[in-house]
């Protein structure tokens, strides 16, 4: 930081921009967030099913390798050889027993641990390593996993706070009525890398205000607006959000008036777009969860989803999801989740808007860095409503984030 | 007995890939969907899914309506900022079943995006593969074309189709 940040004074309800550009603010959040003491998504069970399976994914920009080694226990370990920091896993995904380095080859087992070095007693009397050289010493730094109902995180931390307690009792309720114990089937991936600050997109799946207005394919079809019945919970620090909303129906009213371009006319030529059924116990249509620091979970209808978060660099992200049905789903229930994909992906008539609207935002950001954003709808407070007039959620996690970032 | 596509046929077929790039790069957007029959599959996928048979497309339309509709979304509801696409596309190998009269396609495609602030970029980069038939009007059209993008992450959004 050329000058340390103020922020400003009216708190959670004002934005400094410099927070979505400056790269010092950036590598803070990298240690202290995506490195930091909580739980990152990693992958789903289903994706990792026999001994040897393993995935790449990163935390924050730090490449991971997660396995499940022979007895079955999901491992992770940090993406690097611990010889000369070579990337040791080239594939995204595989099955193997060892990872191998392709410099030196140094291998490592499915544990992380190094059990092969080339020429460690040397060469005709010559060279090898040091009498004091121990392999146990140069295992791949591991990181701490947990296994929730199908879906895996980990952790940098050397003692992360019990799962549970981390997402909080709300949270949990919710994540545990999408992830109900059921297996899962991973039904495809989509990735997109969006020109913005990573956490424009959490401030916007923590928005329900932008979503009755922005979103008119949503609007004009009643999957979405601003007098439905709603409500935003937090957990305890703000860190975490959920936005749950039941659908209404496609007609004018006083919540559309303000809608410069509502199409009340935009029939479907194929309704079977839209055909959403009734799948969880409760009434809620759409569900969407923020969990710190790099995941959204996604029940719109019957689209279910996963949108991981990795940054790169200040002003930009990448968005991995993972869309994903239960096993048990018959194949009209998969052909419809496949259908309604249509809204959401990279290529979303509804997230669309979204990954636009970001990179529209970090370019008025970067041309007025030291100018404030105003967060006031529904108020100053951080805690809970009833409704979807209100910016309460993104200021909740602006509370947890400058305690943690010490802004 | 299948065979590969005769001169006259190849010719036919290269200009329906012509017409095809015309439309999504120069308009009128709506006659993209007549380039399909009534009844159709089209799906954009990443290579990813593609290669380990995953079903998900991030765009799948699976009939001229749904063809029209994504297309007045494009128009209509999807906010997006204005840009230029241009379709490359080259490579066309077909083979016709004599029997059925369905011509199998593939071909290489190249998507140029030119927003207005910022240096042209490629948009996607991929094949397409393809089911061609002769509708009763005696033109070609789709039947079902699948086009699978090998540049697994997309610069920001897809709005217009590939
Ligand atoms: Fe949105």
């Amino acid at each position: 930081m050329q000058q340390r940040l103020i922020w400003p004074a009216e708190g959670h309800a004002a934005l400094p921009y410099r927070i979505y550009s400056d790269t010092d603010i950036y590598q803070r959040e990298l240690e202290r967030i995506f490195e930091g003491p909580g739980w990152a998504y990693v992958a789903l069970e289903a994706e990792l099913p026999e001994p040897g399976d393993f995935r790449v994914t990163k935390i924050g920009e730090r490449s991971v390798v997660i396995t499940r080694d022979q007895d079955g226990t999901l491992r992770g370990f940090l993406n690097r050889c611990a010889h000369r920091g070579v990337k040791l896993c080239r594939q995204q995904r595989g099955n193997s027993r060892f990872f191998v380095c392709p410099y030196h080859q140094w291998s490592y087992d499915a544990q992380g641990r190094l059990r092969g070095v080339p020429f460690i007693n040397g060469v005709k009397q010559q060279g090898g390593m040091p009498e004091d050289f121990s392999r146990e010493q140069h295992a791949l730094p591991s990181l701490r996993i947990h296994v929730r109902n199908g879906v895996v995180f980990a952790s940098f931390a050397a003692d992360p706070p019990p799962f549970e307690d981390y997402l909080g009792e709300a949270n949990l309720h919710y994540f545990d009525r999408v992830f109900d114990g059921r297996a899962l089937t991973v039904l495809g991936y989509s990735r997109q890398l969006i020109p913005g600050n990573w956490k424009l997109m959490f401030e916007n799946i923590k928005d329900p205000y932008h979503a009755s207005l922005l979103h008119v394919f949503l609007v004009t079809f009643g999957l979405f607006r601003a007098d439905q019945k709603s409500a935003v919970r937090m957990d305890g620090t703000g860190r975490h959000a959920l936005l749950i909303s039941q659908r209404g129906e496609a007609r004018h009213s006083e919540a559309t008036q303000d809608i410069a371009n509502l199409r009340e006319d935009f029939t479907l030529a194929d309704p079977r777009l839209l055909d959403p059924v009734k799948e969880f116990p409760d009434t809620a249509t759409v569900v969407m969860q923020t969990i710190w620091p790099n995941l959204i979970v996604q029940q719109q209808s019957n689209t279910l989803a996963l949108r991981q978060i990795q940054p790169r660099g200040p002003e930009a992200f990448e968005l991995h999801w993972t869309f994903f049905g239960y096993a048990d789903d018959d194949a009209a229930m998969t052909t419809r989740r496949l259908r309604q994909a249509n809204l959401m992906s990279s290529a979303g008539l509804v997230s669309g808007d979204d990954s636009e609207v970001i990179k529209l935002a970090q370019d008025g950001i970067r041309e007025n860095v030291d100018t404030t954003g105003v967060l006031l709808m529904g108020g100053r407070g951080t805690g809970d409503e009833d409704h979807m007039v209100t910016e309460a959620a993104i200021r909740a996690f602006y509370k947890h984030y400058r305690e943690v970032m010490e802004l | 007995m299948i065979q590969p596509v005769d001169a006259t046929l190849q010719h036919e077929l290269e200009r329906l890939y012509s017409r095809y790039a015309q439309v999504l790069d120069d308009g009128p957007l709506d006659a993209w969907p007549d380039l399909f029959t009534d009844e159709c599959l089209y799906r954009v996928m990443p290579r990813d899914n593609h290669d380990q048979g995953l079903p998900l497309a991030i765009i799948r339309c699976e009939s001229r309506g749904m063809l029209a509709d994504r297309v007045r979304a494009v128009r209509e509801t999807i906010m997006h900022e204005p840009r230029y696409l241009r379709h490359q596309i080259s490579n066309v190998l077909a083979t016709l079943d004599p029997a059925t009269g369905v011509i199998e396609s593939t071909a290489n495609y190249l998507v140029v995006e030119v927003l207005f602030d910022e240096l042209p970029r490629m948009l996607s980069v991929g094949r397409y593969i393809d089911r061609v038939v002769r509708a009763a009007d005696g033109m070609l059209r789709f039947q079902e074309k699948l086009c699978v993008y090998d540049s697994v992450l997309v610069p920001n959004t897809i709005v217009y189709p590939i």
